[in-house]
């Protein structure tokens, strides 16, 4: 195998043939327009405001209220643990999901797409649920501490996780496995395993194969989804505030607390700014990289690259890693329906919590019946699920147009049009905008007709749209950046219409990827609740904000109802999950 | 300049729309729900638009008692807590979201009235409020109720420990309470703030034992500090965790105990919990009501107001908010009456003191408490 060669030999062709082609390089800058408008006028015209009020309350610029930002090491040292914090719960995730990635990738056995649901449910759990869940598990007198003190016959807990390091990281990991499971999973499926075998009949050792034929062939799919998990880590709010204690602060808490409690806005904007801006240039680096990294495969359709596990050792990888799914992943969540069910009586289980979520005894205004509950949520995730799939691929199409050659190694970014080079970092840049600072931009900005929306149930949509757009786009790009120009070619040679050759050639190769984006959107959609909490709506409430409505009042009967009603979003979601991975275009999604 | 911006990125977004676009579909993310009940009808002439905090909750009858009264609705707006619903109004405060705001308390009051978002009303009604809790001279700001934050214990843990529970906020540093105390961030909790003001007000800042001694005596005592009650309350408290929490002592609100008994699986004789409140443990947090400025239409918004003040809703409060109501003419529900005890004297603070030295004294405590 020479890829490079190879490659080299497409690279030019391409140049040489493609331009024109591909309908995506026909109107690069009509597709790049779409969702640039959408951020121009619902993040950066929002952002701008805000930051502008900030800095210039008066109209003219001062920046003195910034000298706190070097007067003391705070913020500085701030800035360093978020920073750090976030790589070591980024390399954990990665070191613990890549196997997971692999026997997802590899294997077929029962219970598979269940495990996969289950392994995404985390992701939309509110913090403060999953500090119960974990303080329930892991604190002083949780189930392993009293398991491990009745089995080795202990006076006091072995662990004391609470309020440490260890506990944030355990939940980053606990957050985000999803991300690399899928998102590398999914790119692992689709490559050929011929290309393995090939290296180890050449003599190769199991991890020389891996290493020279698979990993490099990985790297865009780990890029992304490492990428996404540094910056979740790094604008961690609630797990770092809750399950960390007071002792730890992040730039966005730091954010919050200037804002909110202090309305120091410039701090707040400063702090907001360098978030940002360390968003931005991590983005750069990254989109480089992966450019660089991408190569055209042949993608090979899963029931050629998935089998049952057949030997004991494959049995055993199998077992192990969806073991540790189990382990690190579902017992939270399992301790969560425990409580649910077991709160209320002194032995066994009762569903008094569940029933009590249908009553509404005190007639309040503001009682939120359960299906109502769940009809916000899902449909919030809908309308937010479908306009950041048709903005991502619009986003991931013009990314992807390789007219100034982004598949061709050999020649130099700089063909690329300036704009669409800054595109992707630009995508990404909702990810690392803390919520509150945008939250107050929306009711800035957006306050005057024909963007008078500060009371709008759309804000919600459009506010998880933002956060939701770059994993569709991370989803997709790795798949449409894998697509051999051959095939767009070819179908452009049999005088396919441009719109065919995307159709037909474009759609089946990274319909699986599109399908994983819309997994994350929904579920990003669903679990969503600091900018939800932040934007000022008449009574529709989602789920999680059901939740911590529940929990925000004494009383066993609210704690409970609250458990409950995280159950029902568990329940929900496993739901969708199944559902879309259920759902396919014709032969679409067998790939 | 914002305007310009806006013309600009509406032409922008013209352009784009008129040109042979690409072939995916656009979406128009309509929510797909109805609106639920008790929505005000958009089209109604009349509406009264209310920005409160999440906490905010109150009976349909009495929502419909106003709207009947005033041939209105009431559209309530919420967002967050009572900081980002502040925050927001005074942010829009040239084209304000509604035309009252409810839910200002009393740490945040002069926030608010230096930002100037309140117009004075006078209301006929303020003359069944006590004295004590009106602190805005001009009218901009009503009380509409209260609640006091104090420590709250575990009644049995006591019992089955054979340990007295504490009486005032001495106790706490003790050596046989070691380690039972559980108190939210003031940096980033309202009771956290509430309760570390009841002990500037109760220890003072100078003398020989300030309330920072205080706290790092609490400190060497293990005191545990959480982001918010919700985890204090939920996860470390040993009777609302059911268990899993060490610590039977938390800082909670007076009315904490009638609500757990109101909200219990079976019923109880006695509240399960109790509050300490001796003299000076407590902080009292008033919750004000105002007329925005801006108001679109302030007659109704006056009415609202009102209606607020008045006994239909007040005496509607404990039960939804669980809060105390401050019109004294309002009876109050039986497991208040029964269960919940008024701290007499709670802990002084000037509320204007509270704006001017909140991040000093946040900051201070941090440093003492936390790092």
């Amino acid at each position: 195998m020479k890829p490079n060669k190879e490659r080299r030999r497409w690279g030019d062709r391409e140049k040489r043939r493609q331009r024109g082609k591909n309908p995506l390089s026909l109107s690069p800058y009509l597709l790049v327009s779409v969702p640039l408008v959408f951020l121009l006028l619902f993040y950066f015209y929002p952002l701008a405001s805000i930051l502008t009020l900030s800095f210039a309350p008066e109209g003219h610029f001062s920046l003195a209220s910034l000298g706190k930002l070097f007067s003391t090491s705070h913020y500085l040292e701030t800035f360093w643990f978020t920073t750090w914090q976030a790589a070591v719960s980024t390399l954990l995730t990665v070191g613990l999901a890549l196997p997971g990635a692999y026997v997802f990738a590899r294997y077929d056995f029962p219970g598979k797409s269940l495990v996969q649901a289950l392994t995404t449910v985390p992701f939309v759990l509110p913090t403060i649920v999953v500090a119960l869940a974990f303080t329930a598990l892991l604190g002083p007198r949780g189930l392993l501490n009293t398991g491990l003190t009745s089995l080795l016959g202990l006076e006091r807990p072995p662990l004391d996780l609470q309020h440490t390091l260890a506990i944030i990281l355990l939940a980053h990991v606990f957050y985000n496995y999803v991300l690399v499971l899928r998102i590398v999973g999914t790119m692992w499926s689709n490559l050929d395993p011929r290309l393995e075998e090939a290296a180890r009949m050449l003599g190769a050792s199991r991890w020389r194969a891996f290493r020279e034929t698979t990993l490099p062939l990985l790297l865009p799919a780990i890029g992304a989804a490492a990428f996404l998990t540094f910056i979740f880590c790094f604008t961690s709010f609630g797990v770092v505030l809750v399950l960390g204690g007071s002792r730890f602060a992040t730039l966005e808490v730091e954010i919050y607390r200037q804002t909110i409690h202090y309305l120091n806005l410039p701090l707040a904007a400063a702090l907001s700014l360098i978030q940002i801006l360390f968003t931005f240039g991590m983005m750069v680096a990254y989109t480089r990289l992966q450019a660089r990294a991408t190569l055209p495969l042949e993608l090979r359709a899963r029931r050629v690259t998935q089998h049952q596990p057949r030997r004991w050792r494959e049995w055993l990888v199998v077992v192990a890693n969806v073991g540790l799914m189990l382990a690190l992943l579902v017992t939270p969540l399992a301790a969560l329906v425990e409580r649910s069910l077991t709160l209320s009586t002194a032995g066994g289980a009762s569903i008094s919590f569940y029933r009590q979520l249908f009553e509404n005894p005190r007639s309040s205004a503001f009682y939120v019946p359960p299906v109502a509950a769940v009809r916000n949520s899902v449909g919030f995730a809908l309308a937010t699920t479908a306009l950041s799939v048709a903005l991502g691929l619009m986003a991931a199409a013009a990314l992807d147009n390789r007219g100034g050659g982004t598949a061709c190694p050999g020649c130099r970014q700089a063909r690329k049009p300036a704009l669409q080079r800054l595109l992707d970092p630009i995508l990404m840049l909702p990810l690392g905008t803390s919520a509150v600072t945008l939250g107050l931009g929306y009711i800035v900005a957006l306050d005057e007709p024909p963007l008078n929306l500060r009371t709008s149930p759309l804000l919600v949509v459009l506010a998880h749209t933002l956060v939701a757009l770059p994993f569709v786009v991370r989803s997709v790009l790795p798949a449409l950046r894998s697509i051999q120009p051959q095939l767009r070619e070819a179908a452009a040679l049999l005088s396919a219409s441009p719109w065919r050759v995307w159709r037909e050639v474009d759609l089946p190769i990274v319909a699986r990827a599109v399908l994983v984006g819309a997994v994350f959107a929904f579920t990003i959609s669903m679990g969503e609740f600091g900018a939800t909490s932040l934007i000022a709506r008449p009574e529709r409430p989602t789920m999680p904000i059901a939740i911590y409505r529940f929990l925000g009042r004494p009383g066993a009967a609210n704690y409970g109802q609250a458990l409950a009603m995280s159950t029902l979003l568990m329940l929900v979601c496993t739901v969708g999950f199944l559902a879309i991975e259920r759902f396919r275009v014709g032969e679409v999604g067998e790939f | 300049m914002k305007r310009i911006i806006m013309i600009a990125l509406i032409g922008l977004l013209a352009l784009t729309a008129c040109g042979p676009g690409p072939a995916a579909p656009t979406v128009t993310p309509v929510p797909t729900t109805p609106p639920d009940t008790p929505t005000p009808v958009p089209s109604a002439p009349r509406q009264v638009r209310v920005m409160t905090h999440d906490s905010f909750d109150i009976s349909e009858e009495t929502i419909a008692a106003f709207e009947e009264q005033h041939d209105a609705t009431v559209e309530i707006l919420q967002a967050g807590d009572a900081g980002v619903v502040l925050n927001q109004a005074i942010l829009s405060v040239d084209n304000p979201l509604a035309d009252v705001l409810y839910g200002v308390d009393s740490t945040l009051l002069s926030r608010a009235l230096d930002a100037g978002i309140f117009e004075p009303y006078e209301s006929p009604v303020l003359a069944e409020i006590p004295d004590r809790l009106e602190l805005d001279d001009q009218h901009r700001a009503l009380p509409v109720d209260y609640g006091n934050v104090c420590l709250n214990y575990d009644k049995g843990w006591f019992a089955a420990q054979g340990l007295a529970p504490p009486a005032n906020l001495e106790d706490l540093v003790k050596p046989e309470y070691k380690g039972l105390t559980v108190v939210e961030n003031a940096a980033t909790s309202s009771p956290g703030l509430a309760f570390l003001l009841a002990t500037i007000g109760h220890f003072g800042e100078t003398g020989d034992y300030t309330y920072l001694d205080y706290w790092a005596d609490l400190r060497d005592n293990d005191v545990l500090v959480t982001e918010g009650w919700e985890d204090a309350y939920w996860g470390q408290f040993t009777y609302g965790s059911g268990g899993e929490g060490e610590r039977p002592i938390v800082v909670s609100y007076a009315s904490s105990p009638p609500v757990e008994v109101y909200f219990a699986e079976e019923p109880f004789d006695e509240a399960p919990t109790a509050a300490v409140v001796s003299d000076g443990s407590c902080f009292r947090q008033i919750e004000f009501v105002g007329i925005l400025r801006g108001a679109q239409n302030r007659e109704l918004a006056e009415a609202w107001v009102d209606f607020m003040l008045g006994t239909i809703f007040q005496k509607d409060i404990p039960l939804h908010m669980f809060m105390f109501p401050a019109n004294e003419q309002a009876a109050l529900p039986e497991v208040f009456a029964k269960f919940a005890v008024v701290p007499e004297h709670p802990a002084e603070v000037d509320y204007a003191a509270i704006e001017a030295n909140r991040e000093a004294w946040i900051e201070a405590w941090t440093e003492t408490v936390l790092r």
